[in-house]
């Protein structure tokens, strides 16, 4: 099975395999021919109409404003309704730098997402920390806090390179199973517990 | 300045004088107060331009400049405080208001406690934070302040240190909000905030009582950072501070360690770094507006704007390489050559710029609920843009002439012909517009240059191994929302012992409450998007 976006060919992907990997997950697990179709026609429409979370904290924020007009024009892609609202929104573009004040912020932020949510880590900041990883203030990563589905490197990346991770997003949403099994929120939901969020104290 | 030595020195015998690149004074902490208000009353240094924490590893203290706002005058003062252990010194917020969130900054990073400002927390760090972050003896061991994922307590109190008649300090408390206050919460993720800015606001019905800056969501620690790199490694993180003057920041931070290591920049970089910087001002203006405009619905402005901005993205990234974060500035001029076809697309930029600014008018200026929405609203007065140190356009529209082009001329500028834009109403509306003037006379400026670009070299020759002299700089540029600063103090080493940037957002932020008292709680929208502020630029 060849997943892939409308606008881009098979073979121009560069990571294949681990696509690849997802969809022989899929297989193994076995399919109800009723399901199945539905689980299609489910991610069908799900992946053509990803509608992101507004929530940018700096300079990657500035790439992502030009994502949305005219010349990078993401509304081809069924993209654009960035919502303002966490509980209208189906992913988060963390684009900039997380720091400490912030992460409970962002974490809260995730948590209020419906599900079935997703994350990118967009530009540097939100990978490792990029250029501030050694202060004191900044998170290495918004990695530490939330289950990253996609990362995005540059600093800040292209408009272009964000269209394509988001392109991968939908990608993997195509190979979901909606109804039980494989849908991957097992990991979410593993890496949550790890990462409680403590008592507050006082 | 040889008179203001000289009262000075009669009425404060104890106050020591030096001549640096200006007049440098230096305080005892009991005379503070009394030093800083003679200057203002007596001298006209009304205005706090900035407040810089020092730890000089033995001592802790301030370093403060203040500018006379109508001769523009600068001088330094320099206040040491007593011991490392609770150190304290006297506010001047009942003189210089801007003083009362630079005096909170030093108190998060550097724990030296203000007698008698009357809110004394943290400002950037969480109230639970353990240390202080910029003292030199700070413990970076990551347990003590781990990653939390609980939410910080909100207190609606404060505390303010008092001194008795008999020199004694004891707290009193200080109320914010209230308990019958009905306080809302706006921010930190709030789309029209700019950023993640946290404001506490206290409405009464539509209207707004009073609101609560909470900074600190996007602090990171870029100044503490830089102490531990050498000078040139610095220079990239200025591109991500006000990201939409990327260029004039590096420009500053560049021109401060020249004039410490007195090298001599080409003229070929100098005009190549004045086009820069007004393309950098022509951005910085268009997404102002633009993102301004959609936040009082008018999506349409944005797109329009962003044409426009992508044409200069374009121009940039030709020469450059990149689209935003440009490292284009180093120590002695600029990185690469000008890309062939440079001039030919400047000009076209040029030809085009004219239509659209008509263009934007027509769509917007002359709308009647743009002009409901921002005339009259969130008006600022010349004497508050003073106290309040609010510089670039925001200032300028408030009727207070200053532009540092031509308070404390840099580069070429003084032999450029531009207007400074300035009006008198101090509204929304005259904030929206001088940026859109401003525009032209960017234009202007690049009209001049563009013709002119003189050969030869692009970067001066510098040691392979930079190393600043003893002793401390200070330079300003106007950029695209005031006068940013940068302050280097060195120790003779290859890297800074103190490098601090002094953000004009951080008091446009600080004026949001004085604008917004009174106003209803929408207009909150506009006066903050036409002061525009950039929250990485704010917290650094
Ligand atoms: S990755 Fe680079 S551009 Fe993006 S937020 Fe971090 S510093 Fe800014």
């Amino acid at each position: 099975m060849e997943v892939t976006t409308k606008s881009m060919p098979y073979e121009d992907w560069k990571d294949n395999e681990y696509i690849e990997s997802l969809v022989n997950e899929l297989k193994a697990s076995g399919t109800n021919v009723i399901v199945g179709s539905l689980d299609k026609l489910i991610n069908w429409g799900r992946s053509n109409s990803l509608w992101p979370l507004t929530f940018a904290t700096s300079c990657c924020g500035i790439e992502f404003i030009a994502l949305g007009a005219a010349r990078y024009d993401m509304a081809r892609f069924g993209w654009e309704v960035a919502r303002s609202s966490p509980r209208q929104a189906d992913f988060m573009m963390v684009a900039g730098t997380i720091v400490h004040r912030m992460a409970p912020v962002v974490r809260r932020l995730y948590d209020q997402l419906a599900e079935p949510k997703y994350v990118i880590a967009c530009g540097g900041c939100a990978i490792s920390g990029g250029p501030f990883k050694n202060s004191y203030h900044v998170l290495k990563g918004v990695g530490e806090i939330l289950p990253v589905d996609v990362y995005c490197p540059g600093c800040p990346p292209r408009p272009e390179a964000m269209i394509y991770a988001i392109m991968q997003l939908s990608r993997k949403v195509k190979v979901e199973k909606f109804f039980g099994g494989v849908n991957r929120k097992e990991n979410q939901k593993e890496f949550l517990k790890n990462h409680p969020i403590s008592e507050t104290t006082n | 300045m040889a008179n203001i030595q000289e009262t000075i020195a009669k009425q404060f015998p104890e106050v020591e004088f030096a001549q640096g690149e200006t007049l440098e004074l230096n305080v005892p902490d009991a005379k503070w107060h009394d030093v800083a208000a003679a200057l203002k009353n007596d001298f006209g240094f009304d205005n706090l331009r900035a407040l810089i924490g020092m730890d000089w590893g033995e001592e802790l203290g301030i370093v403060c400049y203040l500018v006379n706002s109508k001769t523009y005058e600068m001088i330094r003062v320099k206040v040491v405080a007593d011991g490392r252990e609770n150190p304290f010194l006297h506010s001047v917020t009942d003189l210089f208001t801007v003083a009362g969130i630079y005096e909170r900054e030093v108190f998060d990073f550097f724990g030296i406690k203000f007698i008698g400002n009357p809110d004394m927390r943290h400002l950037f760090l969480r109230n639970d934070w353990v240390g202080y972050p910029f003292r030199k003896d700070y413990d970076t061991n990551p347990t003590l302040n781990p990653v939390r994922l609980d939410h910080e307590e909100t207190e609606d109190t404060t505390v303010e240190y008092v001194e008795g008649a008999d020199g004694k300090i004891h707290k009193e408390e200080r109320v914010i909000f209230a308990p019958e206050d009905f306080v809302v919460n706006i921010g930190p993720q709030h789309p029209a905030t700019h950023g993640v800015l946290r404001l506490r606001t206290a409405v009464d019905g539509e209207e707004i009582k009073k609101i609560d800056l909470y900074l600190g969501y996007i602090h990171r620690g870029i100044e503490k950072l830089c102490e531990g790199l050498t000078y040139p490694q610095t220079i990239h993180f200025t591109d991500r501070l006000d990201y939409l003057g990327a260029l004039m920041n590096s420009h500053c931070l560049c021109m401060c360690i020249e004039k410490a290591l007195q090298v001599e920049v080409p003229r070929r970089a100098q005009v190549i770094r004045c086009i820069m910087d007004e393309l950098m001002r022509l951005n910085s203006h268009l997404l102002a507006m633009g993102t301004f405009c959609m936040d009082l619905g008018a999506t349409t402005m944005l797109f329009y704007a962003l044409r426009e901005r992508e044409t200069i993205l374009d121009i940039f990234e030709k020469t450059t390489g990149a689209r935003m974060t440009f490292n284009y500035n180093v120590i002695g001029g600029v990185r690469q050559e000008l890309a062939d076809d440079f001039v030919s697309d400047v000009k076209k930029l040029l030809e085009i710029m004219p239509k659209a600014i008509k263009e934007y008018n027509q769509v917007f200026t002359g709308n009647v609920i743009a002009k409901n929405r921002m005339e009259g609203v969130g008006v600022l007065t010349p004497e508050a843009a003073v106290a309040y140190n609010v510089t670039g356009p925001a200032g300028r529209s408030a009727g207070w002439n200053y532009d540092v082009r031509r308070a404390q001329p840099y580069g070429i500028y003084p032999e450029l012909e531009f207007d400074v834009v300035t009006c008198t109403e101090g509204d929304s509306m005259a904030r929206f517009k001088a940026r859109i003037t401003e525009m032209e006379q960017s234009c202007r400026i690049i009209a001049q240059l563009i013709d002119n670009i003189p050969e030869g070299e692009i970067c001066a020759k510098v040691p392979k191994v930079i190393k600043l002299p003893e002793g401390h700089w200070f330079q300003e540029v106007e950029t695209g929302k005031g006068a940013f600063g940068c302050y280097i103090e060195s120790t003779g080493t290859t890297s800074p012992w103190r490098m601090k940037f002094n953000s004009p957002c951080f008091c446009l932020a600080g004026v949001v409450d004085h604008l917004c008292r009174g106003q209803k709680i929408a207009d909150l929208i506009t006066i903050g998007g036409t002061l525009d502020y950039i929250v990485p630029d704010i917290d650094r």
